[in-house]
C-alpha cells in the first residue's frame, strides 16, 4: 500500500495473538461494523419521514434473513464497543494498566458484552411474542 | 542549528505536527461518554421498536415525543461525529499511499454529512407532522 516502501510497523503476523491484542484489533472491527449499522439508522429514519409505505421497505429488510443477521452482528458490536470503550476511557485516566488488571477487565468486558447482547434480544424477542 | 530535529521546510510540507491531535482525541473522547448512556437509551428504546417488530403508528407516536425526538438528535450528533473521527484514524492508521488516502478521507467527510444530514432531517419532519 506504501507509495514509498518505508517499512510499516506493526508487523501483526509475526506476533502470537493475546487476548489483549485481539480485544483491540476486534474493537476497530466493531467500530467499523456500527458505521454501517448507523448508515442503516439513517435510511431507517428517512423510510419513517417518507410514510408508512416506506417504512415498510426498512420493516421487510429488518425482518429477512439477511436483516436479521446484520441486527444480530450490530447489537453485538454495539455492546462490545461500549464495554470495552468504557475500558478504554478507564485507560485514558491512566487506571487499569498492569497485566493483571488488563486481563481481568478484558474477560469481564467480553462477559458483559454477551449477557448484554442475550439480555436486549430476549426482551426484544419477548416483546415481538407478547404482540 | 536549533533544537529541532527537523527542517522548517519539512514543517511547510506538512511533516511536522498539525496541532490538532489533542482537538481530534478530546472530541472522540467526549462522544465517547455521551455515548454511554445515550447508546443504552437508544437500545432500551429504538433497537426494542425494531425488535419488537413495532407499527409505523407505534414508532411515529413514539418519536413525536419532545424527549425522545430531542435524545435522538443528540445520539445522532455524538455517533456521526464519533465514528467520522474513529474511521479516520483507521484510514491514517492503515492506508499509506497519499492519493488513496486522502480520496478516503474526502469520501467519509461527504458520507458522513449525508447520513447526518439525512437523519436529522428525518427526525425533524416526523417531530413537525406529528
Amino acid at each position: 500500500m506504501s507509495d514509498n516502501n518505508r517499512p510499516l510497523s506493526p508487523h501483526l503476523q509475526v506476533y502470537r495473538p493475546q487476548l489483549t491484542s485481539v480485544l483491540s484489533i476486534f474493537h476497530r472491527l466493531s467500530g467499523i461494523t456500527l458505521a454501517t449499522g448507523a448508515a442503516m439508522l439513517a435510511c431507517w429514519l428517512l423510510t419513517a419521514a417518507a410514510g408508512p409505505e416506506y417504512y415498510e421497505w426498512s420493516r421487510w429488510f429488518l425482518s429477512s434473513w439477511l436483516g436479521i443477521g446484520l441486527l444480530a452482528l450490530w447489537s453485538w458490536c454495539l455492546f462490545y464497543h461500549l464495554c470495552n470503550g468504557i475500558r478504554h476511557l478507564f485507560w485514558d485516566v491512566g487506571l487499569g494498566f498492569s497485566l493483571k488488571a488488563t486481563y481481568f477487565s478484558g474477560i469481564t468486558m467480553l462477559i458483559s458484552s454477551a449477557l448484554l447482547t442475550g439480555l436486549s434480544w430476549g426482551i426484544g424477542l419477548s416483546m415481538y411474542c407478547l404482540r | 542549528m536549533g533544537t529541532k530535529m527537523q527542517s522548517p521546510l519539512a514543517r511547510v510540507r506538512h511533516m511536522g505536527s498539525a496541532k490538532e491531535g489533542v482537538n481530534h482525541w478530546w472530541w472522540q473522547r467526549i462522544t465517547a461518554l455521551m455515548l454511554i448512556p445515550l447508546s443504552l437509551w437508544f437500545v432500551a428504546s429504538v433497537w426494542m421498536i425494531v425488535i419488537s417488530g413495532a407499527t409505523y403508528t407505534e414508532l411515529v407516536s413514539w418519536l413525536n415525543g419532545p424527549i425522545s425526538a430531542s435524545l435522538m438528535l443528540i445520539f445522532l450528533g455524538s455517533i456521526f461525529l464519533h465514528l467520522k473521527l474513529g474511521l479516520q484514524v483507521v484510514i491514517e492508521d492503515y492506508v499509506h499511499t497519499k492519493w488513496l488516502k486522502w480520496s478516503l478521507i474526502v469520501l467519509l467527510l461527504v458520507l458522513t454529512i449525508l447520513l447526518f444530514s439525512i437523519s436529522i432531517y428525518s427526525v425533524i419532519a416526523i417531530s413537525l407532522r406529528g
